[in-house]
């Protein structure tokens, strides 16, 4: 911690940076995205396993545009974040300066995206144990099983899209429930207007998302949206072979044509 | 009526349409319920919200003077989503209204004044209730000015009456077009409305000044206004701004702790001096 | 400290009770616990699932009066007629909320002034008259809680129709507060025994954060301060503050159906949405996050006391619970208050 505190007072003297997005204390034990503007504030920099929130959301922002130069610390799925926003041309790289952080808690002063992308692709990218399985649960269910599953949930719902908010790739500036000519999605939290919501999400993320589980951790009554999303993923990755957040280059599978694409979902 | 039900609207069949400018026009409006018209009242200054079933409501003033009975009006510019489905209701068609909502202009006060009304563009609809009222009314106040101004000719909206201004004695009417939206045939002013107003050198003694138009132009005017000698207590202008129930409890409208739907829509310069910049 | 004479409702009459209730046609809602949080839910009978020790749930019962999604009205329409169908007011069912803390119970009163200001909502009226409240002291608190800073006591029973207070035998000292509270009482007179017992000695104490008048007067004159932008900057723009608060009361309308049938909707929305003031020439308002805290914060504690003689604010700390970056309320109003001591 004292190393990523040193090098944030350093980039903000230096005024290579004017702020260092990065986490704080929070309330009742808890970690929180922090803004750090000068040198002497830069104590209240934390970093540690409570330190979860995806911070690449704020990249996208109003608030940090303009001139403003930024540097943010990066655990592992921020970094995926950051690579998934560059591939879709979203942020300008003049502008960020990366602080990695690795497994070991150790910093990574990355050079520029392209020196990001190696690293993630030094790392291990699979599923993890724990990822399958929760898939695995809602795979075994019957049709009927898995109807009455998200139907319970959606039920919940209230629409207070902290789930859109929260994730780094719902960056729309008019997203499509705002869209009223015509009115794509409901706007009252109907079970109708909840599952039109959660399944356009979805479907705007498949492919893009890469797992930080943001969205069921913002969400105030722990809906497990993460699951639909990241069953997205693993079929985008197995019938395409794409996954978000590991190249700058590569072209996003849903909106790219190959002559040898499998068409098993076609019958 | 005891415990009426503030969001349902009153049933209105239009009248009659009018195509004022380009995706601008005027309905009006006739209650279908014989015991409603005959107990609606309202006054210049006033809004309300006009709805399309299925598509929602907008938010207008009643653009008709309260002293013709029997009928209001609204005149609106094909935007979005409501008023793109209001645009394609024909004579005959029902749409709903609730209202009237809001302050009102201090018509009162103003009596044994000059009446100076400015109105750029789209802007001349809140003003024309106004204007209509003190028409209707007109032994009561002394000079009465109207300086109207639009981007081009045919941008400019109630063109019937605005011939019929021009052709009273007791009104004098100034039009202008912007640099550029004149045609050929055009006889009235060039230049843009707070140009024409300083040229025009209206006396401030004894006059009420009425102001509405686009935040440019107003931006603009006051400052001429207030140059002529005119207090910013008789100052009088028109506000919008988002709205959704139109009664203060949606949350919508606020400019700090003033609700354009309560407080307004009508505010002097004064007030207006007093809010926040947040509209 | 002082022992005084209350009605007794033992533990184990409470089954009896919630039957008597619920044959009589009153719904009844109470804090279930569910995993290991506690949640507001209909049952029909008592339970041990029914917390009563519980600090505070994600969701509030501010649906029970202003429910998220209201249909107000249906209408049929052809070319020349239309028709509207009101809602059938008479069939709102009648509630019994059970074990609201004084914070929640309090919260009535808010939604009450701006409902009614100037024009009455017959929905949340008539959903009100039928409300009956039943309040529950608190035992305990946490963090989050501020009641204290907003005046109101842990233990108030300012709202309530009959007021609860659990004593060390597990049982509750009863108050009868209003004529719905003794309608209540009536109904199962044989259920309340008597007793005498120092209901302040099973009350919390929630220290005070903050003085209110003092944030008030702050705040006048605070629309230009530069604390808004830096409280503000991880305010991610959902809406669960407003949603999980009991005394929120933004709301969108909403016509749902084609031209020829369907209804017009009043369900809820947030100040703190990016599109909530747009106009639909592009213009808007409160176009930045910090605009829009501002507003937040301000409505509650400065344009409310102003308008409507109350404060949009209970002091529940559900906000900051559910807030997924710690927008901690409290601490940002602590904070003001400190900022406001050095001009």
């Amino acid at each position: 911690m004292d190393k990523l505190r040193q090098k944030a007072k350093e980039l903000l003297s230096n005024n290579e940076v004017q702020i260092v997005v990065g986490y704080e204390e929070g309330t009742a034990g808890k970690a929180r995205p922090a803004f750090i503007s000068s040198p002497d504030q830069a104590d209240a920099l934390i970093y540690d396993e409570r330190c979860i929130h995806n911070l690449a959301v704020y990249l996208t922002q109003h608030k940090l545009s303009g001139n403003t130069k930024i540097a943010i610390i990066a655990s592992f799925p921020v970094m995926k974040s950051i690579i998934t926003l560059a591939s879709e041309k979203q942020l300008d790289e003049n502008f960020i300066k990366v602080i990695g952080i690795s497994k070991d808690n150790n910093i990574i002063e990355f050079k520029d995206f392209a020196d990001i992308e190696r690293y993630i692709n030094q790392q291990d990218l699979t599923f993890t144990p724990e990822e399958l399985a929760l898939i695995e649960k809602i795979d075994a269910m019957s049709m009927e099983e898995r109807w009455e599953y998200w139907q319970n949930e959606f039920s919940r719902c209230f629409k207070c899209y902290a789930c859109r908010s929260a994730c780094p790739m719902c960056y729309c500036t008019l997203c499509i429930t705002d869209f009223n000519q015509p009115q794509w999605v409901s706007v009252p939290s109907h079970k109708q207007g909840n599952f039109e919501w959660h399944i356009n999400r979805a479907m705007h993320l498949a492919g893009r998302c890469i797992g930080c589980d943001e969205c069921s951790r913002a969400c105030p009554l722990d809906l497990p949206i993460n699951l639909l999303t990241k069953k997205l993923s693993m079929d985008i990755q197995k019938q395409f072979g794409y996954s978000a957040g590991q190249s700058l280059t590569e072209p996003y599978a849903l909106s790219t044509y190959k002559p040898d694409d499998k068409e098993t979902f076609i019958r | 009526m005891s415990n009426p039900n503030i969001y349902k609207p009153y049933l209105m069949k239009i009248d009659k349409v009018t195509e004022e400018a380009p995706f601008v026009k005027t309905f009006r409006l006739k209650f279908t319920n014989e015991e409603e018209s005959a107990n609606f009242k309202f006054r210049a200054g006033q809004f309300g919200e006009y709805s399309v079933a299925g598509e929602g409501e907008s938010t207008f003033c009643v653009a008709s003077s309260p002293t013709r009975e029997g009928y209001i009006e609204c005149t609106f510019r094909e935007t979005g989503r409501v008023t793109s489905a209001l645009a394609g209701k024909e004579e005959g068609e029902i749409i709903g209204f609730r209202g009237p909502y809001g302050n009102t202009f201090p018509i009162d006060e103003w009596k044994g004044k000059n009446l100076l009304f400015i109105a750029g563009g789209i802007a001349l609809p809140p003003m024309r209730c106004v204007i209509w009222n003190c028409l209707d009314l007109r032994e009561n106040f002394k000079d009465f000015t109207i300086v109207y101004g639009a981007k081009t000719v045919n941008d400019l909206v109630y063109k019937h009456e605005l011939k019929e201004w021009e052709e009273r004695t007791d009104v004098k009417l100034i039009t202008t077009v912007d640099p550029g939206g004149e045609t050929p045939d055009w006889k009235g002013e060039i230049g843009f409305v707070p140009t024409v107003l300083e040229k025009a050198d209206p006396s401030a003694e004894n006059t009420i000044a009425i102001v509405c138009g686009p935040p440019i132009m107003i931006k603009y005017t006051f400052p001429i206004l207030e140059k002529l000698g005119f207090k910013d207590t008789d100052i009088f202008t028109t506000l919008e701004n988002r709205m959704k129930c139109g009664f203060g409890k949606c949350g919508r409208c606020n400019v700090g702790k003033v609700y354009i739907c309560k407080d307004g829509p009508v505010f002097t310069y004064a007030e207006l001096k007093q809010l926040p910049a947040e509209y | 400290m002082a022992t005084e004479n209350y009605k007794l409702l033992k533990k184990e009459s409470l089954p009896a009770l919630f039957d008597k209730l619920t044959a009589s046609g009153k719904t009844i809602y109470a804090p279930v616990k569910k995993g290991d949080k506690t949640e507001f839910d209909v049952v029909t009978k008592y339970s041990n699932d029914i917390n009563d020790e519980y600090i505070q749930t994600v969701q509030s019962l501010k649906e029970t009066v202003f429910p998220k999604v209201e249909k107000l009205f249906d209408y049929k329409s052809d070319k020349t007629d239309t028709f509207i169908q009101e809602v059938d007011f008479s069939k709102f069912p009648q509630n019994v909320l059970w074990g609201l803390h004084p914070c929640d119970v309090a919260a009535f009163r808010p939604l009450d002034a701006t409902f009614r200001w100037d024009y009455d909502d017959k929905y949340f009226l008539t959903r009100m008259k039928l409300t009956t409240v039943v309040g529950l002291s608190c035992s305990k608190h946490d963090d989050y809680c501020f009641c204290s800073s907003v005046d109101i006591s842990p233990a108030s029973s300012d709202g309530s129709d009959i007021m609860l207070t659990k004593n060390k035998a597990g049982d509750y000292l009863v108050e009868i507060i209003t004529e719905k509270g003794q309608e209540v009482y009536d109904m199962a007179k044989e259920l309340f025994g008597e007793i005498s017992d120092d209901k302040e000695s099973y009350i919390t104490d929630v220290p005070k954060k903050f003085d209110l008048t003092q944030l008030s007067k702050n705040l006048d004159g605070s629309f230009e301060a530069p604390y808004w932008l830096a409280q503000s900057m991880r305010c991610i723009g959902c809406g669960a503050c407003a949603y999980v608060c009991p005394t929120c009361t933004c709301f969108d309308l909403q016509d749902e159906g084609s031209a020829n049938k369907g209804s017009r909707i009043k369900c809820w929305d947030s100040c703190g949405f990016g599109h909530f003031t747009l106009h639909t020439s592009g213009h808007n308002p409160r176009e930045t996050q910090s605009q829009r805290w501002r507003q937040r914060i301000l409505h509650k504690f400065s344009y409310m006391p102003d308008r409507i003689k109350v404060f949009g604010c209970v002091g529940c700390g559900r906000c900051s619970r559910a807030c997924p970056v710690d927008m901690n309320l409290s601490e940002h109003l602590t904070k003001i208050m400190e900022e406001s001591k050095h001009e």
